[in-house]
């Protein structure tokens, strides 16, 4: 750079600044190569692994699928064909029973987190201690409903593998039903409460209003999040091969637990049920997950 | 801010001669926390006027308007001590209903806050709360209230649409709307253009000079033309401390403190 670039009012007035090529060193070159490699390769990697996984899902899952998988219910150890109906509808069920014991408490309880228990000690603690239980892990939210519903009770039972989903599901209800009703701006409360509302239709009409679409994707989240879910139901519902009934105090057949138990069995028909069953439950989480996202966004 | 604001008369009706108080301040402090906001404020609000509130930012005007429907008693940490008597009650006695006040106390704040429900529903929230109204009464009370907030002949065909599709200035006339349709006795206004163009900023100073037929209003602002603009009475306030009150006219035009000639003339602030 030259002084003669200083004083120039317009760029193109007096003499032209000399920029010199070539002072970039090679070792920059270098080290800038090294990381966009890395970095590309690690994104290629983690992808080729996932598009692995749902490759060879497709693959053997595809093939299993057929009118059986949803007409005819599990087979039993040597008998051929069968398909998986009975562990669908008892997914669909012991899910959607999860989530409804878990939406109630789950939307209260974040709403008092948010709401009510602002700036409190009590607030805090909760929240703390509902982030532990976020990031517990699920065999032993699976070990405690054992002990507390299975073990009294003599027996598995779907009511036992329903509370330990919705357990699981809770603190995912809680912590985005807080975050998202932390996102309404206090400007409507202020608005509400200026027009003579107590703070619970505040609540009601305006801030749930305001928040609904974030608070219903946390509740489709925590579906997505427990209808895979398998170790939790290993120590609850357990499984059975019979036709679903709607007497939940036994053993209830589930998708997860039964593709554990096919998936490790010497029949081939059993294999591929499994594969069929892993697909159906990828297929769904997809589904729920793209829901989620599709009323995030229309917001 | 220049000279302007002292050559250009206000030009707002006159005060009436002698309008029966609304709202008297006696010895009024506020804290927020351990800060000392408001230092013994004295004034008398009049009956159907409207008064305006400057003074330089953090001197205490929103404050002093927050007290009025006790808003600011959402928040715990913050409190005020001394009398503001409504018609013969003293609002800040622990045994006055909030709720009831505020429903009394209409506010409409510096950035809209069109509630997430539909045209008609913003605007009969505060009916809902307190009166039974019958369909018919409901409907012409929205009406009236729109078109009182002169937004009736740009909604009256989407009255079921989300009130936040409106513009900003339409949003903010809402907001007005949803205030007057609970007829309430008072409006406070906060710097209630300040988010908003020359265009709709000029349609709701149109629309307070209307409305102090029926109203007593107290607005916030921090643009002084506005101020001469739309006020019957002025307060200038600074550092927490009311330095001169009165009507519009004397404080632009002849104000007996220096430190309110200095703000009106833009020589500080």
């Amino acid at each position: 750079m030259t002084d003669a670039s200083l004083t120039g009012s317009t760029p193109s007035a007096g003499p032209q600044p000399q920029i010199k090529w070539g002072r970039v060193r090679q070792s920059r070159r270098v080290q800038d190569k090294i990381l966009r490699v890395t970095a590309t390769g690690a994104t290629a990697l983690s992808v080729f692994v996932l598009f692995w996984i749902l490759g060879m899902l497709l693959w053997k899952g595809g093939q299993g699928i057929s009118l059986d998988l949803f007409t005819k219910i599990t087979p039993g150890p040597g008998t051929a064909g069968g398909g998986l109906l009975n562990a669908i509808v008892g997914s669909i069920v012991l899910t959607f029973l999860g989530i409804a014991i878990a939406t109630p408490i789950g939307v209260m309880a974040g709403t008092y987190l948010a709401e009510y228990g602002r700036g409190s000690k009590l607030a805090e603690v909760v929240r703390f201690i509902n982030d532990i239980l976020l990031s517990a892990p699920s065999i032993l939210i699976g070990l405690f409903v054992y002990v507390i519903l299975v073990m009294p009770f003599r027996g598995y039972s779907g009511w036992a593998g329903s509370v330990a989903l919705a357990i699981i599901a809770l603190p995912v209800i809680v912590r985005t039903t807080e975050d998202m009703l932390r996102l309404v701006p206090n400007g409507l409360r202020e608005a509400a409460a200026a027009l003579g509302a107590p703070t619970s239709v505040v609540i009601r009409q305006v801030c749930w209003r305001a928040a609904k679409a974030g608070i219903v994707t946390g509740i489709l989240l925590a579906l997505a999040r427990i209808a895979g879910e398998t170790a939790p139901l290993l120590f609850t519902a357990l499984n059975n091969s019979f036709w679903f009934n709607w007497n939940l105090t036994g053993g209830i057949s589930n998708l997860p637990v039964t593709i554990y138990a096919f998936a490790s069995a010497p029949y081939d028909n059993w294999q591929q049920l499994a594969w069929a069953g892993a697909l159906l439950i990828t297929g769904a989480i997809l589904f729920l997950s793209i829901a989620a996202r599709a009323l995030i966004n229309r917001k | 801010m220049s000279q302007m604001a002292v050559q250009e008369a206000p030009s707002a009706a006159a005060p009436k001669a002698d309008a029966p108080v609304r709202i008297g301040v006696k010895n009024l402090d506020f804290y927020y926390g351990g800060f000392h906001a408001l230092k013994d404020v004295n004034m008398n609000f009049g009956d159907r006027e409207v008064t305006a509130l400057i003074g330089p930012s953090g001197c205490g005007k929103s404050t002093l308007l927050r007290i009025f429907n006790r808003i600011y008693s959402l928040y715990p940490e913050q409190r005020a001590t001394g009398e503001v008597m409504l018609d013969g009650r003293n609002i800040l006695s622990p045994n006055i209903d909030i709720n009831e006040l505020r429903a009394r106390i209409g506010m409409v704040f510096q950035k809209p806050t069109p509630f997430p429900m539909s045209i008609y529903d913003n605007c009969a929230f505060g009916m809902r709360l307190y009166e039974k109204l019958s369909k018919s009464e409901l409907d012409d009370r929205v009406e009236q209230a729109l078109r009182k907030a002169a937004l009736w002949d740009e909604v009256k065909d989407k009255l079921k649409q989300s009130g936040m599709g409106l513009s900003g200035g339409q949003q903010q006339r809402m907001c007005i709307a949803r205030t007057i349709a609970q007829q309430p006795d008072v409006i406070l206004f906060d710097e209630p253009t300040s988010a908003l163009d020359p265009i709709s900023t000029g349609k709701i100073e149109e629309l307070i000079e209307q409305l102090r037929a029926d109203f007593t209003i107290v607005i916030v602002t921090h643009n002084m033309q506005q101020a001469a603009r739309i006020s019957q009475y002025t307060a200038f306030m600074y550092l927490g401390e009311l330095i001169e009150f009165g009507p519009t006219t004397k404080i632009f035009m002849n104000p007996d403190q220096k430190r309110t000639l200095d703000y009106v003339t833009g020589r500080f602030g």
